[in-house]
């Protein structure tokens, strides 16, 4: 213990480490600090003065958040340092404080769409003075346009830089600055230019002030007036948490929910901002193909076109293909009801890539754990670009970077992914190279105790993918990645629905056709199931010798486009379901709002198709249905937790084998804000996507 | 102090001279790897002396050599006032001191003739392009206030006659003679010595009250060169220490060896002619008068052939 410091906070006497500051020290000791400016996973700047304390002994009031514990002198008879964060000098140094920043800053909160969030009105309740005692004209600044996500009313800004720091840190896109200086500070962006991070949207959480706000939401609603629900995102694999608000029936905002262990406080600017995808290109009511054309009709009469169908083939010639946003529930359903139907023709892989239940949970998942990453000591990326394909993953591995400066390899596309790395090499040859302990990345990877081999979907796809994988496993024992306190080993997901696919077995057993097979011209298949699947080359049209294809989606996007019969289900935000996030980690998703018109969740109505099929599902509940799940499955009823893969996985992936060979990895992703139907839908990552194509789109306009 | 942003019009691109882009590659070599950024002042103020002012192609260049963000650029460019956004007069760019001393000794008045020969407002050109003006904050010379400051040089105990004798000077495309326009010698007191009065000044004593050094050194400008002796290499009995002469430093002296000069001997036997010589090569503007460096040379030269 005598590496902690004795501290007295308000009378009460603490220890603490002395690498706290005073901010955390008091925290500790359960005082509370206003601050602004300082911000837990940002660098210190001090600037905002708002956590001023009295420290018994120093001439005047000191900023606690960027005073160290060990700087702090005892007593005249050496008597632990006192803080006083209630006395009255403290009071009244806030007070000054507040006042100074009010001078400039704007009276105009009934019309700001930070007023009831506002860390600045909050504050002023507690250290502001009800009159001012100014009487010049307030600074007038102009407003920044700095893209599509982030609204800016520049009057209102308090210069605490906790924007700057985040897209320097935190995004890695050091984009934002602050020109000029004193009263004539500006936040602002070179020349203006738009923001490109995709973690930019954060900086509207972050403003303490309604500097910063989110320009899709501006205007729309109050934060009394909406109801927040805890839930799960899909628009990656990394599941980040989220708190979706709702007004009435209507998606208003989603905002990042704190949890350490996945995504921080961060979320990607597509998880903010297909919220207005929700609303748009919806199906609300069943459709029916009739002479070539989509017709709106019943549930039962749909059901009777399917049952009609089913009826009149076998259960081999029908097949089922999950998407990337289904959650577990509707996959388990619509896999018992396949079943039951005889079928073994069942795939969540949509992308083909070659993972495989059947070698153990560890072939998988991203065994290090997104946690894990800021422990990695050398990192190796292989055929993945995660900052397009998970942000937020992303930023961790920058954290990490930005800590320790491990070695970082890439063996892929080259891209900017906000860290320095050694790029290796384009496709599975370098990893070949690197399996054979050629080359100082090798070097480097064996040296470091805990390295961490990241597979990404890219390196997966195609006839070698099994291989890749199993080089990937062979050079992760090779280098030390699999020891008793650390597995290296990680696949990284780009679809939120494929590890908890896999956990269930929705894979074709032996003898059952992929998902490749099922779509292509000669799949022998006459019904065909999509459950939200549209991320895959459709299957011929029933006239041209297609199968019959039943789509249970939300949106009209590729998968409606092509189907016979469209059961509307409900998105992500509509219903309760659990998804498993690329690290294994089940998460358990609330409903937010109804699903519009006639829609309904999808377990339901996967449920009622079987009741008209003949083949009756034996649960006429979510809980009947979770129940059967995981007595399955048991590991699924451990919500936010980890079930840890097993040793002998690694053993049987690396004893695949196979000539890695073929073409240069690429990322499954290409246009990081259109991966999927809900955000497609949505005209602000419509925006994005457009900008980010470059200036020559915008010409073009 | 005003918000600070980039002009409107702007030239198309901006590069180093050679010999500024090979000194700007020596500023960057002072700094440990991955600290380049450090030299962002140097260059951008390097920058802004071979074109005038800051340009947006300047700043863009200047963060590509520094492998900087150019918003951080930008943060530096917005920053410090000494960095000119705006095109600056060809001819000279006045910064006005408009500090408390300098006011309270007729900075207004000087400010005035700004506004009424260079331009109304502080950071236009005036019509012809060859001035501009600014207020600036304390330049340091409140002893010899009023002031201004032209580029490197300032201008100091200025009236507003003698401020638009240094304007036309500079209209003429001469380079005024820099330091108090009213005739004083440094910031001693205009009216003769108060105190020290028991020094003997038999060498330099002309020169603390003396009025008529300014028409001297005025003429120097004027006069005609003449290369005085010089020597191949410093005398066998050894160089003086030219360092003790007032007003050179180590860079002087070595510039002067280059030239031939090592002795005090030297400098004392120069002819107004010589010192026009030695003043153009130098580019000193009047400073060997200035300092009275015959007087000073003369001193110690008799002091080392004394010894």
């Amino acid at each position: 213990m005598s590496d902690l410091r004795k501290l007295i906070v308000d009378g009460r006497e603490i220890e603490v480490p002395p690498s706290y500051t005073l901010l955390q020290a008091c925290e500790e000791a359960g005082a509370e600090i206003p601050r602004f400016c300082f911000h837990e996973r940002l660098s210190i700047a001090g600037n905002c003065r708002m956590c001023l304390v009295e420290l018994k002994g120093a001439p005047k009031p000191v900023a606690s958040c960027a005073w160290g514990v060990s700087d702090c002198r005892p007593g005249p008879n050496g008597e632990p340092p006192e803080v006083l964060t209630r006395s009255a000098l403290t009071k009244k140094a806030r007070e000054g404080v507040m006042e100074f920043l009010l001078i400039n800053h704007p009276l105009d909160c009934p019309i700001c769409d930070q007023g009831g969030e506002c860390d600045l009105q909050d504050q002023a309740m507690a250290y502001g003075v009800d009159t001012s005692r100014y009487h010049e004209n307030k600074r007038a600044v102009e407003d920044k346009h700095i893209g599509p996500l982030v609204k800016t009313f520049m009057n209102r800004c308090i210069h605490c830089t906790r924007c700057i720091r985040f897209a320097t840190e935190v995004a890695g896109v050091p984009e934002l600055g602050a020109t000029g200086r004193g009263e004539d500070m500006e936040i602002t962006t070179y020349l203006e230019h738009a923001m490109v991070s995709e973690l930019q949207a954060n900086v509207v959480d972050l403003c303490p002030v309604g500097a910063l706000t989110s320009k899709p939401y501006s205007f729309k609603a109050r934060p009394w007036e909406l109801d927040k629900t805890e839930s799960i995102d899909v628009m990656d694999a990394l599941g980040a948490n989220i708190r979706v608000d709702a007004r009435g029936k209507e998606v208003m905002r989603i905002l990042p929910r704190l949890n350490e262990d996945v995504n921080e406080e961060w979320i990607s600017d597509k998880t903010r901002h297909c919220v207005d995808g929700l609303r748009a290109q919806r199906l609300d009511r069943p459709y029916l193909r009739v002479d070539g054309r989509l017709q709106a009709v019943s549930w039962p009469e749909a059901f009777a076109a399917i049952a009609d169908r089913v009826g009149a083939t076998s259960g081999d010639k029908v097949g089922a293909i999950a998407g990337d946003l289904a959650g577990v529930e509707e996959m388990f359903a619509l896999k018992r009801l396949l079943e039951s139907l005889g079928s073994l023709n069942m795939d969540c892989r949509q992308d083909g890539a070659a993972l495989d239940p059947a070698l153990g949970r560890g072939s998988y998942i991203f065994n290090a754990s997104v946690a894990g990453i800021e422990s990695a000591d050398a990192i190796l990326i292989v055929g993945s670009n995660p900052r397009k394909e998970a942000p937020v993953l992303n930023a961790r591995i920058r954290k990490c970077w930005r800590a320790a400066q491990p070695p970082i390899g890439v063996i892929g596309e080259p891209a900017d992914l906000t860290y320095d790395y050694d790029y290796l090499g384009a496709g599975p040859e370098s990893l070949s190279h690197l399996l054979a302990g050629e080359g100082d990345f090798y070097q480097a990877l064996s040296a470091a105790e805990r390295p961490l081999i990241i597979v990404g979907q890219g390196a997966l796809v195609g006839d070698n993918g099994a291989a890749v994988l199993s080089a990937a496993a062979r050079l992760a024992a090779d280098v030390g990645a699999m020891s008793d306190d650390w597995t290296g080993l990680s696949v990284l997901h780009s679809a939120a629905a494929r590890v908890g696919g896999l956990d269930i077995g929705f894979v074709p057993a032996d003898g059952g056709k992929t998902a490749h097979e099922m779509v292509a011209a000669d799949s022998g298949l006459d019904v065909l199931f999509l459950l939200g699947t549209d991320e895959i080359a459709m299957p011929p049209q029933a006239s041209l010798g297609g199968p019959f294809v039943v789509y249970i989606g939300t949106h009209g996007d590729a998968g409606a486009h092509r189907a016979d019969v469209i059961l509307p289900g409900a998105a992500y935000t509509e219903k309760s379901a659990t998804w498993v996030n690329t690290e294994g980690r089940v998460q358990l998703g609330n409903r937010a709002a109804f699903p519009p018109g006639e829609a309904r969740e999808d377990w339901s109505i996967l449920r009622a198709l079987s009741g008209a099929l003949g083949r009756t599902l034996p649960f006429d509940s979510l809980a009947a249905l979770r129940a059967e799940l995981y007595e399955a499955h048991p590991h699924l009823a451990e919500i936010d937790t980890i079930k840890p893969a097993e040793r002998a996985d690694f053993g049987r992936v690396a004893a695949i084998g196979g000539a890695i060979a073929g073409p240069p990895f690429a990322s499954p992703i290409k246009d990081f804000y259109l991966t999927n139907p809900i955000a497609r839908a949505s005209a602000t990552l419509a925006e994005c996507s457009a900008m980010h194509l470059g200036p020559a789109a915008e010409a073009a306009e | 102090m005003a918000v600070r942003r980039l002009a409107e019009t702007q030239p198309e691109s901006f590069a180093f001279s050679p010999d500024n882009h090979a000194w700007a590659e020596r500023e960057i070599a002072k700094f440990p790897e991955g600290r380049q950024a450090s030299a962002v002042i140097a260059l951008l103020w390097r920058a802004q002396e071979q074109e005038g002012w800051i340009t947006k192609p300047a700043i863009e260049q200047v963060a590509e050599m520094l492998s900087m963000p150019t918003i951080r650029v930008l943060e530096v460019a917005t920053f410090y006032t000494m960095f000119h956004l705006e095109p600056v007069g060809a001819k000279a760019h006045v910064q006005v001191c408009g500090t408390t001393p300098c006011m309270l000794r007729g900075a207004g008045d000087i400010i005035q003739v700004c506004r009424r020969r260079i331009h109304a407002e502080p950071h236009h050109r005036s019509a012809d392009g060859a001035f501009s003006w600014e207020e600036v904050e304390c330049l340091g010379a409140c002893v010899n206030a009023p002031m201004v400051q032209v580029f490197k040089d300032t201008y100091e105990d200025l009236t507003p006659e003698s401020f638009e004798a240094v304007l036309d000077a500079f209209d003429r495309g001469e380079m005024p003679i820099p330091g108090p326009q009213n005739g004083r010698r440094h910031s001693v007191p205009i009216n003769g010595l108060t105190s020290l009065t028991e020094i003997d000044y038999s060498d330099a004593a002309a020169k603390p009250m003396a009025a008529s050094a300014e028409p001297a050194e005025a003429e120097a400008a004027s006069v005609a060169e003449a290369e005085p002796e010089l020597l191949a290499a410093a005398p066998e009995e050894g160089a003086d220490d030219l360092q003790r002469i007032s007003g050179v430093g180590p860079n002087l002296e070595s510039l002067l060896n280059a030239m031939g000069i090592y002795t005090f001997a030297q400098i004392a036997a120069w002819t107004p002619q010589n010192i026009a010589w030695v003043d153009n090569r130098l580019k000193f503007k009047g400073r060997i008068d200035r300092d009275d460096w015959l007087g000073q040379a003369r001193r110690f030269a008799a002091e080392t052939s004394g010894k």
